[in-house]
């Protein structure tokens, strides 16, 4: 028998190139900032945290693009520099988050019963707890800084991704393509690596792309808060809540670093929705 | 008895290209008013597309051409008010899935009340009281109890009855029926069927019903026609269809249904695989797999089965002694 | 001869779904149901949703345990079957899937999943098994040049034709099918029971063919066993049930088949209406729901 491979050209073709789209806008947004973050120490034109007495509430100008602090430092200089910072530790948390929850969610959903109930339990009990409030009482008892906040972040969003981990994990492992390997006499850790893991992962990722942009707002929000980076290193929060004082005479204080935040913020979510929308079952059937 | 469905040289393109080959090419048929009329093609063949595009439920990607006259009325390129108030009123299609077609968290009853309110003026109550009528009519027991079920407490056989019902409410004249019964299990795929026909007895009620399953054709249709890669390639009465299939398609198809009574347990095989809609083919397109090809199928398309008991062939199965074609008739006119 | 499969008085229940946790009832999808097959016989095993066709089957695979009851294969019970028995018996006994499209994993070659049961059991070298994995797609009637496609650029047809190339891989003696070609077209349909004819005929293998369809069963079964409700209703030579049903669900089913009639028969069989179908009397425990006759 011969076979002829047909391609029909469908609609969900389409959304397919969209989506795309999306997560290539999203990625080379994400690349320009990532860039942007890593050579901040030879991008940006001043030191950080060099306090100029004549700069204070500098408007923006050729020497200072986005204007000068209170203090004369260099907004777009501590922008770059806050952005290293505020990428770093999200994407951290996440990276970490997702590590963890990977298996936790693959045995839970895998295996079901007792492992579920207790993994599931466990998590619960973390997911109840509102997520600021968690973080601050993580920083309460270990003390402020940007480790911490990782380890925060890691720690809040870790119910989330194990649960849609989980449940991927229960979906994938309905296929007969599992239990017919079981059937042909792969044990359990073949069928999970072999099969359930690499067929499972899609919408974790997608998640996980997701939930770096909550990440990084979460970030902002507890350097705003003064329990995350610490003065006097540069983060995007920490200079919204500088800015906020002076925001009627010099609104590039808090302007520069919040637009950097919105933009880093979409960058993800389009990624995100992007990957979702490519690993979306029914644009993988077609 | 009179055309109530008319289709003409319907064809449906996907895609901008016109080079594009049709998932439904130049179809031309006749549904009298009253009868139950089948469908009868394998997937990918075109049938459900045809049935959504004569109830202007295609995607906006799709072209479509030719014409569907419902009472002599033009129903193509309808804008979507019109198509609104001719769907479930003048027509209706109920689906293979019943339970998709239902709102999980309606009750039952209301659903059908809802498509009788749609479309006409009656208030709350006579409308529910219409529809406990419509489900007693479907053989719901205990109906007024039964209204306000959600549907996941019904069975799909029960739940097949309640869309049945509910495509029915205003009594449109006709029916398109898409693989109603393939979802269900076969005893209840026979109180089913049995369903459709009374229906059609008591009502008059036109039925288009599209099955990919030759018994169940055989079971309820008065009339049939069969398709294959998008073409019509033979439409006759359905004792004709059985008892003397004339394109070789139609042949090999029952030969390769199983339950068909066979000498051996074998069952004939259909050689090759049906051509995409993207194929270019001159031609017919069931040459490459057909037994009877002659030099002309390679290049020349035979057009369509206008006349009732036609066949889209150049070289069709003969008539066994006894039968005569109704062009066979013309022809001695 | 002993039979190489026994199933004796298997009880198979599961909680059912709704009411309250701690007072919930069970369904019972088994009932005390034993059956046998020889070697090289094919058992069609029939009955509608709810039947517990499929559930007997996963108990013969190993793949779910029952309550009570005993599955015997070559004398072993493969209940209590463990660790280097229990893979012997996986190589010894496999499945064949009804939807094409989730019995195969989507992002492995279709020659990777016919191989991978040889990699499990690590037969032969790597060679020898990419060239056992050609001749099973040869067998099955596979272009041996498909095995670096993936199951999405095949055909719902080819990807049964792969299914099976990776059940006779470990060159098992039971092939229990659960709704092979339920999913596939008429045509594709009757290459594929013509296939398991072959194999039938060719290899010795003994199968059990679950399937819905009457009308299927009769062109591949040597006997027929008919479930209904968990309850074995009947059991016996394939001619005999289709020809001479003894009881009335049986009867019941074979009448509401929606057949075609023999071609060139000269006028079709006369539609008969199913005179009110009775359903059978259901026994107290829960049973699924069922649909009540039309009474006109």
């Amino acid at each position: 028998m011969t076979a002829t491979i047909v391609a029909p050209a469908t609609p969900q073709r389409r959304s397919k190139r969209a989506s795309n789209n999306a997560v290539l806008a999203g990625a080379i947004i994400l690349g320009l900032l990532a860039l942007v973050a890593i050579f901040a120490p030879l991008l940006a034109p001043h030191d950080p945290e060099t306090v100029v007495a004549d700069q204070v509430l500098g408007a923006p100008s050729l020497e200072h693009p986005f204007g000068s602090d209170a203090l004369g430092r260099d907004v777009l200089s501590r922008v770059m520099f806050g952005l290293r910072v505020s990428l770093l530790v999200s994407l951290a948390a996440v990276l970490v988050s997702t590590a963890i929850a990977v298996p936790l969610g693959l045995l839970a959903g895998y295996f079901g019963g007792l492992t579920d109930t207790a993994i599931s339990r466990v998590l619960d009990m973390v997911l109840v707890l509102p997520a600021l409030l968690l973080a601050i009482t993580f920083i309460a008892i270990l003390g402020p800084g940007s480790t911490v906040a990782a380890l925060a972040i890691a720690v809040i969003y870790l119910p989330i991704l194990a649960r849609v981990m989980r449940s991927s994990t229960l979906v994938v492992t309905r296929n007969d393509y599992v239990l017919g390997a079981r059937a042909r006499g792969a044990g359990h850790l073949r069928v999970l690596i072999g099969h359930v893991a690499p067929n499972a992962l899609g919408p974790v990722i997608v998640q996980a792309s997701v939930l770096s942009a909550f990440a990084l707002q979460l970030e902002a929000a507890l350097s705003f808060l003064g329990l995350g980076t610490q003065p006097p290193t540069p983060s995007l929060g920490g200079m919204l809540s500088d800015g906020r004082d002076v925001l009627s005479q010099a609104p590039w204080v808090e302007i520069f670093p919040g637009l950097t935040i919105v933009v880093a913020v979409l960058s993800f979510t389009l990624l995100g929705e992007g990957l979702r929308r490519a690993f979306d079952p029914k644009g993988v059937a077609a | 008895m009179t055309a109530l469905l008319s289709l003409t040289d319907m064809e449906v393109r996907f895609g901008a290209a016109e080079s594009m080959a049709s998932a439904v090419d130049s179809v031309s048929l006749e549904v009298k008013s009253g009868e139950i009329f089948g469908i009868v093609g394998e997937s990918g063949c075109g049938k459900s597309t045809l049935a959504n595009a004569v109830m202007g439920l295609l995607p906006g990607a799709a072209h479509v051409d030719g014409s569907a006259k419902l009472q002599n009325r033009e129903v193509l390129g309808l804008d979507e008010k019109s198509l609104r108030a001719l769907r479930g009123d003048e027509m209706s299609m109920i689906f293979q899935d019943a339970s998709a077609s239902l709102d999980p968290t309606w009750p039952v009853g209301d659903q059908i009340a809802e498509t009788i309110r749609a479309h006409r003026k009656v208030s709350r109550r006579e409308a529910k009281q219409q529809a406990i009528d419509l489900m007693t009519e479907v053989g719901i027991p205990d109906a007024a109890s039964r209204y306000g079920d959600a549907p996941h407490r019904l069975s799909g056989g029960m739940r097949q009855r309640i869309v049945i019902a509910a495509a029915l409410a205003n009594q449109p004249k006709l029916l398109i029926a898409d693989e109603p019964t393939t979802a269900l299990d076969v005893t209840i795929q026979a109180q089913v069927l049995q369903l459709i026909r009374r229906l059609r007895d008591d009502h008059g009620t036109t039925v288009v019903l599209i099955t990919h399953d030759l018994g169940v054709v055989a079971e309820i249709c008065d009339r049939v026609g069969v398709m294959y890669a998008g073409q019509l390639v033979e439409v006759a009465d359905t004792a004709d269809l059985f008892a003397a299939p004339r394109h070789p398609y139609t042949r090999a198809l029952l030969a390769a249904s199983p339950g068909v009574p066979t000498e051996s347990r074998r069952l004939a095989t259909i050689p090759g695989q049906v051509p995409a809609p993207s194929d270019q083919i001159p031609g017919c397109r069931f040459q490459e797999r057909c037994p009877r090809r002659l030099e002309t199928c390679m290049t020349t398309p035979h057009r369509e089965p206008v006349f009732p008991n036609e066949v889209a062939c150049w070289n069709p199965e003969p008539l066994p002694a006894g039968m005569a074609s109704p062009t066979d008739l013309l022809g001695e006119k | 001869m002993t039979a190489l499969l026994q199933v004796e008085n298997l009880v198979k229940t599961y909680p059912a779904s709704g009411g309250l946790p701690f007072r919930r009832k069970r369904f019972t999808a088994l009932d005390h149901v034993s059956i046998s097959v020889d070697r090289g016989r094919t058992l069609g095993l029939v009955g509608e949703s709810g039947s517990g066709k499929s559930t007997l089957g996963r108990c013969v695979l190993g793949l779910t345990a029952p309550d009570s009851g005993s599955v015997i294969f070559d004398g072993a019970d493969v209940t209590k079957l463990r660790g280097a028995k229990l893979s012997e018996f996986r190589r010894r006994v496999q499945p064949v899937f009804q939807d094409p499209y989730g019995s195969l994993d989507p992002r492995w070659s279709v020659g990777r999943s016919v191989r991978e049961s040889l990699d499990v059991f690590r037969v032969g070298t790597t060679a020898d098994r990419e060239q056992r994995v050609r001749d099973l797609f040869d067998r099955v009637g596979l272009n041996p040049a498909l095995t670096d496609r993936l199951p999405s650029s095949l055909s719902g047809g080819q990807r049964q034709r792969v299914g099976i190339a990776a059940a006779l891989a470990s060159d098992p003696e039971l092939i229990v099918a659960d709704e092979p070609v339920s999913a596939l077209d008429v045509s594709v349909q009757a290459q594929i029971l013509n296939l398991f004819q072959d194999l039938q005929n060719d290899l010795g293998v003994a199968t059990i063919f679950v399937t819905h369809d009457l009308g299927v069963v009769e062109h591949v079964s040597d006997d027929i066993a008919v479930l209904f409700h968990g309850e074995l209703v009947e059991i016996g030579p394939a001619d005999r049930i289709l020809h001479d049903p003894q009881h009335d669900y049986t009867k019941r089913l074979l009448s509401a088949v929606p057949r075609p009639p023999l071609i060139g028969a000269g006028t079709p069989r006369p539609t008969t209406p199913l005179a009110h179908p009775t359903i059978l009397p259901t026994s107290a425990r829960t049973a699924p729901a069922t649909d009540i006759p039309t009474t006109d």
